[in-house]
This record gives C-alpha cells, structure tokens and sequence, in this order.
C-alpha cells in the first residue's frame, strides 16, 4: 500500500498531572485513508486524538511534550494558531453535541465564526453538507427549528455537517458511534468510506469489528504505549506482537 | 403497624407540614399587611397614595412616589454596574481561569456576601460619598453631597456582586465540555465559544441569578439608607439624593407612630415593597420560560 503521511506524531508525551497517559508516541497518519486507533478503554487512545486538534490544552493541569506536524507544521510549537490548526479538522465525539441554536445556525456556526456573512453562501454551504451528512431529505422544512430536537442518530449527522462546514482537510472521529443505534452507526460507517476519497479520517474506536469494517490503518495504543501500527490487514491478519495477537483474539480488553 | 413504616408516614407528614407552612407564609405576611394598611387606605384611595408626589405625614399627606422611585432608582444603578461587573468575572472564572486563581478566588467571592451590610454602609460613607462629592460631581460639573442614589447604587452593587457571580458560575460550569469541545474544535476562539456557545446555553440561569441578584437589591436596607440621603423628593439625576422603600421603613417605624395614619402608612409602604418584589419575580418567571424555550 502506498502511503503519503498527513500527520506525524514525533515523541509525544502527555501528563495529566502526574500520571503519564501516552508514552513516547512516534507515528505517521497516512493521507486520505481511515486510520483506526484501537486499544481498550483508559489506554490513551482520545488523549492522542486529542492532541492531533490541541484540545488537550483545554484540560486542567496537562504537561506536553514531543512534536505532531500537520501539514509539515509542528501544531506544538508556541506560536502556532491554534483556532487555524483546528479548522482544518472536522471533530466528532462520543455524544453528539448540537450547539443550543438552530439546525440552520449549526452547520453555519463555522463558516460564520471564520467571518463568512453572506446569506445567500451561507444557505448554499448549508444545504451542501447536510446533503453530504446525509440528512437533507430530512431536514429541509425544518431547519430553522432547535438542533435539540433531532434525534441522536441525527444529532450526529449534523454534528459531521457542522464539521465539515469549515472545509477541514482531517476528520477525527472519538467513538464516534457509540451513543447510536445500529442504524444510525451504519448511516456514520457509511459517510465515513464516502468521505475518505477527499478526506483524511481519524477514529477512536473499541469495536474491532468496526476497525474492521472501516480502517485502512491501525495504531494499536495499550496503557499510553503504542504497541503496533500499520496496514489494516496486517495488523489482523499477521500482528507482529504478542499483545496485539491478544487484544484482536479478545484475550485483553 | 411495623414500627418502620409508622415513622415513614410520621416524617412524610411532618415535611409536608412545613412545606405548606414556608408556601404559605408569604400568603399570611401579605395579609397581616394588608391589614394593618387598612386605616390609610379607608381614608385614600391607593393609586392616588402611589402616585402622590406630597410626603408630609403631619399634614395627613402620604404619597409613595418619591420612595418607589427611589427604590427603582438605586436598584436600577445597582444592577446596570452589577451585570456586567459579575458576569465578566463569572466567565472569566469558568472559562479563562487557571485552577488556582479559580479556587483561591471562588471562597472570596463567597466571602463578600458574609459581609455585615452596616459595614458596607460605612464603606459607602467614607468612601464613595466623598468620591462622589469630590471627584465625580465636580467631573460633570455639578454640585453633589456624595449621599446620592449613585452611592447607595454603587454600594448595592457591589452587596449582590457573590450572589450573582456565585450563581452564574456554577451555571457556566454546567455547559458541557463536549459543547464547548465542538465549538472549539471548528476553530471558534475561546470568546466566540463564550458568546456564541456557553452564555446562550446557560442564559436562563444567568437570568436567574440575576434576579435573585435583583429581589436582593430591592429589600437591602441598612447600607442603602446610610448613603442613600434620604430626602423624600423624586431623584433627577444619579447624584441627587433618594429615598427608597426600605429605609423609610427602617428609618421611621416605631419613631414617629403618635402621627395619626402614620403606623399605617409605613405598613402600606412594606406591602408595595413586598408586591414590588413578587412582582419583578413573576416577570422574570416569565422571561425564564421564554428563554428557556428558544435556547433548546
């Protein structure tokens, strides 16, 4: 498989007081592929996630050190733009989050807070990516009514719509389908294959059958470490480390 | 019966009992005053008491207006520095601050609503009435004795600063991180999440505390009739001097009470105060409501 690196992890640690979460991390995230990071709960795997955007510096009390470059720029540096770096990528979280306004004004928070005014743009972005979330047909009568009201599956949707709004070049998916049903999880796993052609996408997951379904690239993490990554196949079909041989039997988890 | 169950019952009832008796009790208190407002309001009529300029109780003459004016004046000061002054401060705790400053300021802040009013009173007399006199009076080129409803505003603000501070944090602590995350992770600035995000989520409690921040206000008593002047005329501008409900209540009750009517009036007066109170609270029951549901 032939992979060009989006973003590369060199060296992080990250300290949430004294406790070490992730360990010495080095790692390259292919371009235009779904990378899944795997690994059971509490072993660091949103903590790495959440160093790709720096929403870990949100977090109380937390000590990093190493370098990530996105885009060949170290996003660690002290005078990297945080608010432009985050822009480039798109977040979904384990619960969706609408903002408390309407469905309209979520997908065009981004554009409007990046200092896009124009309403007739902003109506067409709009449509664009609830068409691309998949909840046009849904939605259009409704849009000016209160994101709350959706359900979760659809919550999420447009939490993907809203994303994509901002035109990232990443997106970083935390146990994204963890809160949805079965269908609504397909509906995510399905923009997720449409979305990689243009797209490079990031997952947290602990349902390796969905690794399975979806990643192109594995990065196992245990305990803050990281024990194996590489092509999806491999790492399932021929792990190298006893660990990893494990975790994929479901003898750790 | 099983023992148990007796006391179950037993406790139930007697919860349910006082209750009923803290429902009620405002109930009682309204009509104890109403009552004992009886006398002047058989000889006048109550609008033309409310709306009367003429305060001279030994002509007979009682009009409310230049008290509930004052009220509404020294309130309204208070509160126009008090919003801005606490809500800024509440974000810049929730929000901004480090775990340190947060911790060792929070208990401070909680520390200044312990404050004995009478002292604030005298804060405000050695203070703020000479700031006023000396400094900001002359500013805008008038002439003022610093006892004013500016001061008796100032001094109040500063009185509901822990109340509504207090408040507003613990409802700006109560947005999610997960909705402050996702407006992050889109590129929003910490201030676009603020004013876009948490103060539009949490805006109902905010106007809550404000409120209570408000019914505060209106009934304080000892540090505003301190500097406040106490002159019974309709203020006309900040640094006139004012006299609000309750310090005409504090001032004269069981003063002046061989003036025919007098005993009544000051009751008349406690009742209005009481209603102005209930009445601000039921409007902003209202204004909750409606915020409420267009913020889902």
């Amino acid at each position: 498989m032939e992979l060009k690196t989006h973003i590369s992890v060199q060296n992080l640690n990250v300290f949430y007081g004294n406790e070490q979460a992730l360990k010495n991390i080095s790692i390259d995230i292919p371009d235009k592929k779904i990378t899944a990071i795997i690994g059971p709960s509490g072993c660091g795997k949103t903590t790495l996630l959440k160093s790709f955007n720096r929403l870990i510096n949100t977090i109380d009390e937390v000590k990093v050190s190493g370098k990530v470059f996105v885009d060949g720029e170290n996003i660690f540096e002290k005078k990297a733009d945080v608010n432009r770096i985050r822009k480039k990528m798109g977040l979904l979280s384990q619960k969706p989050y609408p903002l408390p306004m309407s469905i309209f004004d979520n997908v065009a928070y981004g554009p409007r807070i990046h200092g896009m005014n124009d309403k007739k743009k902003l109506s067409a972005i709009v449509e664009k990516y609830l068409i691309e979330a998949n909840l046009w047909d849904e939605l259009k009568d409704r849009l000016h009514s209160p994101a709350s009201k959706l359900s979760v599956g659809q919550q999420q949707r447009l939490c993907l719509a809203r994303g994509l709004a901002v035109e990232p070049e990443i997106i970083l998916g935390d146990e994204p389908t963890s809160a949805l049903d079965p269908r609504s999880s397909k509906h995510i796993e399905e923009r997720f294959l449409a979305l990689k052609n243009d797209y490079t996408v990031i997952i947290v997951t602990h349902i390796l059958r969905q690794a399975k379904r979806l990643a192109d690239y594995v990065v196992f993490l245990y305990l803050g470490e990281l024990i194996e990554h590489g092509p999806a196949k491999e790492i399932f079909e021929n792990p190298q480390m006893e660990m990893t041989k494990e975790y994929i039997k479901g003898v750790i988890s | 019966m099983n023992n148990r169950i007796l006391k179950e019952k037993f406790v139930g009832k007697i919860m349910l009992i006082l209750v009923i008796f803290s429902g009620v009790l405002i109930l009682i208190m309204g009509i104890a005053l109403y009552i004992k407002a009886r006398p002047i309001l058989a000889v006048k009529p109550f609008w033309e008491l409310m709306f009367s300029l003429s305060w001279h109780p030994l002509r007979g003459e009682f009009g409310f207006l230049p008290f509930i004016m004052g009220t509404l004046w020294v309130t309204g000061i208070a509160v126009i520095i008090a919003i801005p002054f606490s809500i800024l401060s509440a974000i810049y705790l929730s929000e901004y601050a480090s775990k340190f400053v947060r911790e060792w300021t929070k208990p401070l802040v909680d520390l200044l609503a312990g404050i004995p009013s009478v002292v604030y009173g005298i804060w405000g007399v050695l203070v703020i009435v000479p700031l006023i006199k000396n400094h900001i009076a002359p500013f805008f080129g008038t002439f003022s004795t610093g006892y004013s409803v500016l001061s008796a505003g100032i001094v109040l603000s500063i009185m509901v600063f822990p109340i509504i501070i207090h408040i507003s944090l613990e409802v700006f602590n109560s947005v999610s991180n997960g909705m402050k995350e996702a407006s992050l992770a889109l590129g929003a600035t910490k201030w676009q999440t603020v004013k876009y995000v948490v103060i539009r989520k949490a805006m109902p409690g905010v106007i809550a505390a404000i409120v209570l921040g408000l019914s505060r206000a209106f009934g304080e008593t000892m540090a505003v009739l301190m500097v406040a002047g106490n002159v019974a005329k309709i203020p006309s501008s900040a640094l006139d001097p004012g006299y609000p409900l309750p310090a005409l209540i504090a001032n004269n009750y069981g003063e002046m009470l061989s003036i025919p009517l007098y005993d009544s009036a000051l009751m008349l007066a406690s009742l209005v105060l009481l209603l102005v109170v209930l009445f601000f609270n039921i409007i902003s029951r209202i204004v909750l409501i409606r915020v409420e549901k267009s913020t889902q």
